[in-house]
């Protein structure tokens, strides 16, 4: 085979792949978490590199998981809704610090007020990866069997908050 | 009434574009010259009634004809003219339109200075530019159309994204298409010469102005889009690694290895081969970024048309137009190899490099942009790739090329002694190396090996590339001065130069702070103090806004006042934050309102950013360095 052939099927298996990518709308596909025992991970605090946090801290009760980072303009745009929750005692925050760097993550919380119960820091993406996370910000609900209830990608609104999560929370936490 | 006749033109010129596209290019595979000379004057009718169909879409916009869809979507009636008429091109439709009109006039221009060329070549050329028109054309009409009319008339529009209402917007995409478009005219004379089966010296001798061209608008455009960022966005970053960012940058990379390699195609007539992929691969990128933003494959913060409709039908463009050029290449290119030899140092091995990691640069930004669709679509779950990975894997082939690139320019053809060079370039290199030491420490009081290294190569570049122009300036009288296209390359690598440096101190000096603020209150960054005077209503044509005095001081004395503003456009709602910014040679000033806190009170976003006009100003000079080497005598008597 010429190797002048090479690049006419490299462009085809680019095609193909297109094709497939064009029938999906990533914005829609239900998470495959959906109904799922939530990824476990245990990862260093953002504020004690010693200190391990992770899903066995939101073990038992009703939780938002919440993936952000410095580098993500919509995390920063929700970020005053999570201090309003957080001062509600809505539901407790746990927040997954993504592929985002140690110094301005903590700079960011010391600035912007700190929403969460713990921060894990996933400095490589791996937990976010489990996570299917595609993007940040990401929230996700879960319950108290530890299974993820709800996902919600873009940045959290009131409106989003009183439409999407307050009857699942309601429900789950009615459930007793 | 008018935008009717828009449309219409529209479809004549689709006509047109058929003739243009079809009849020369029979012409010229049967040599009857009165087929090939169809070429010319189709593509001028052509560019007449694309230009009818841009003016009437245009009108439509200054009446605010809100009984054409696209208006009544994209504009208002309190829009300021300027972007009424820049709102032309603010979205999908209307962009489509602008590409088509600046492919038709590229088409013309390639006409009128074509003149000397063998008849066929240039048949060929404007032909296969024909075809790529007939695309567009259909693309638009079918799937696009700008001119629909609306059943029920509103009495006001949407409004033009306030994103977009902004004097760097109106101009970046026109200039971004510019350079996409002309890459076409590269891929023409790279499908003619293929078809021609003739590929030599004189052929890449043709090729290179239209490339540089095309390359010099894609440079500026982009820069334009950056500063844009900059200062738009509100967040003090001037480039985001997003896919339309990345969609017009891998074109960019393609198109800087071309010129590259052209080079040596015209100078010794080797990389023949090379030379047409990347000519190829340079407008297939450019479509395929076209292609990305429009279909709305990725999602993304500018991908404003999300149609699966559109996206196949680029797909399908696209796939015709790359398959087509690539089977041509696999059959043509294996005749052109060519062995003339070269040794280990000298030009040729430098500017292969250069290609080299020009090309993995390109493949980087590619595989960053599309591995989450990859993997999406093997539904192994879904991955993000951010500013990050970006960053670290960039620096892989850009530090070798910055190092490289201050030694290649000086080196000769096929071979070059490794003594001359070394004894032309040790004290650049020093003085290079003694700076980028003793820089970071003494002008900002921090030192670390990359931000050494990124500055020494920065001012190993624009030394290097100033040595020959001193020279050429030093010269004994009757000595020959250097060549215009000699010149240009030093200009345009003294760019390169500036914007390593810029890069380099920038992302390590860079400070940034979130702070809450309250009138009176005041905080210190850089040995800077900003202190907020005051907050005030302001108000624009469309919009509000909430307006803070910024001063400025350093050590007392007032350095500037600037006026950051939080806008919200009235019809579409939405808040749109305007920097403050204070600019200078060597560092800016930034800051930018974030959100109201409580009375009085607001966060607040500072930065200083050392250097960061280096970067702008870096793409301008390369850009300006391609403006001088087309200058150049060789092309102006092309032939």
């Amino acid at each position: 085979m010429s190797k002048f052939l090479l690049p006419l099927f490299a462009f085809l298996l680019l095609v193909g792949m297109f094709v497939i990518g064009l029938t999906k709308d990533p914005s829609r596909i239900p998470s495959p978490l959906l109904g799922n025992p939530a990824p476990e991970y245990a990862l260093p605090s953002l504020q004690d590199p010693d200190v391990l946090v992770g899903s066995a801290d939101f073990a038992g009760q009703v939780a938002l998981v919440n993936i952000w980072a410095t580098w993500c303009p919509g995390c920063r745009q929700e970020h005053g809704f999570l201090m309003e929750l957080a001062a509600e005692n809505a539901v407790p925050i746990f927040g997954l610090n993504w592929r985002d760097n140690r110094p301005d993550a903590l700079q960011w919380l010391r600035n912007l007020g700190n929403p969460y119960e713990t921060s894990a820091f996933d400095a490589d993406g791996r937990v976010g990866i489990d996570w299917g996370a595609y993007g940040a910000p990401e929230t996700f609900l879960v319950d108290k069997n530890g299974m993820v209830v709800h996902k919600h990608i873009a940045p959290l609104t009131r409106e989003i908050w009183e439409r999407d999560f307050v009857p699942l929370i309601e429900q789950l936490e009615g459930g007793e | 009434m008018i935008p009717e006749i828009g449309h219409f033109a529209l479809i004549i010129a689709l006509a047109l574009a058929l003739c243009q596209g079809v009849l020369p290019l029979i012409g010229a595979h049967r040599g009857d010259a009165t087929l090939m000379s169809v070429a010319r004057t189709s593509a001028q009718g052509q560019f007449i009634f694309v230009v009818i169909s841009f003016a009437c879409l245009t009108w439509a916009f200054v009446q605010s004809d809100f009984s054409v869809e696209y208006v009544a979507n994209h504009s208002q009636l309190a829009l300021p003219t300027v972007y009424k008429i820049s709102a032309v091109w603010g979205a999908h439709e209307g962009s489509l339109l602008l590409w088509i009109l600046i492919m038709s006039a590229w088409t013309v221009a390639v006409g009128r200075y074509s003149k000397k060329l063998p008849p066929e070549f240039s048949a060929r050329v404007i032909g296969v530019l024909g075809l790529l028109s007939v695309g567009f054309l259909l693309f638009t009409l079918l799937t696009s159309n700008p001119f629909l009319r609306l059943a029920v008339i509103p009495p006001d529009g949407a409004d033009l994204n306030p994103l977009l209402q902004d004097p760097g917007l109106a101009i970046h995409p026109p200039l971004l298409y510019v350079g996409y478009v002309g890459f076409s005219v590269a891929f023409a004379f790279a499908i003619a010469a293929m078809l021609t089966g003739n590929l030599d010296q004189k052929w890449a001798k043709w090729t290179r102005p239209w490339t540089t061209v095309a390359w010099l608008f894609l440079t500026i455009g982009i820069a334009l889009g950056s500063w844009w960022a900059y200062y738009e966005l509100g967040w003090g970053g001037w480039w985001f690694w997003d896919p339309v960012e990345n969609a017009s940058f891998m074109p960019w990379l393609m198109g800087t290895a071309l010129i590259h390699s052209l080079a040596v195609t015209e100078k010794r007539g080797l990389f023949k081969s090379w030379t047409l992929l990347l000519a190829i691969s340079a407008f297939s990128l450019s479509l395929l970024g076209t292609f990305l933003v429009r279909s709305g494959i990725l999602v993304s913060v500018h991908a404003f048309a999300t149609d699966p409709a559109r996206g196949f039908f680029i797909l399908a463009f696209l796939g015709i137009v790359i398959i087509g050029a690539l089977v041509l290449y696999a059959i043509r290119a294996p005749e052109l190899d060519s062995n003339a030899g070269f040794k280990l140092v000298s030009r040729e091995t430098f500017l292969l490099l250069n290609n080299i990691f020009l090309v993995i640069a390109a493949a980087i930004v590619f595989y960053g942009t599309l591995m989450p669709l990859l993997y999406d679509v093997m539904g192994v779950g879904k991955i993000s790739i951010g500013p990050p990975w970006f960053e670290f894997a960039m620096l892989l082939p850009m530090l070798p090329l910055a190092l490289l690139l201050g030694v290649g320019m000086h080196a000769a053809w096929r071979a070059q002694p490794e003594g001359v060079l070394l004894r032309k370039l040790r004290i650049p290199a020093l003085i290079a190396v003694a700076i980028g030491i003793a820089l970071p420490g003494i002008a900002y009081g921090r030192t670390g090996i990359l931000v050494s290294v990124g500055v020494a190569a920065g001012i190993w570049i624009m030394l290097s590339s100033l040595l020959d122009p001193w020279r050429s300036w030093r010269r004994e009288a009757g000595a020959t001065a250097m060549p215009r296209s000699a010149l240009g390359m030093s200009v345009a690598h003294f760019g390169v130069g500036l914007f390593v440096l810029g890069i380099t101190i920038v992302s390590a000096f860079n400070i940034e702070t979130d702070q809450a603020m309250r009138t009176g209150g005041a905080v210190e960054v850089a040995g800077y103090s900003f202190e907020l005077r005051e907050l005030r209503d302001a108000e624009g044509p469309n919009y509000q806004a909430i307006e803070g005095r910024v001063e400025i001081r350093r050590d007392e004395a007032l350095v500037g006042e600037v006026l950051p503003q939080k806008r919200q456009y009235l019809v579409q709602q939405n808040w749109m934050t305007e920097a403050g910014i204070s600019a200078g040679w060597n560092r800016d000033l930034f800051i930018a309102l974030g959100d109201q806190l409580g009375n009085n009170t607001w966060s607040v976003r500072v930065q200083y950013k050392p250097l960061i006009r280096f970067i702008w100003l870096g793409a301008f000079i390369m850009a300006l360095g391609g403006l001088i080497a087309i200058s150049d005598r060789r092309y102006r008597s092309a032939a």
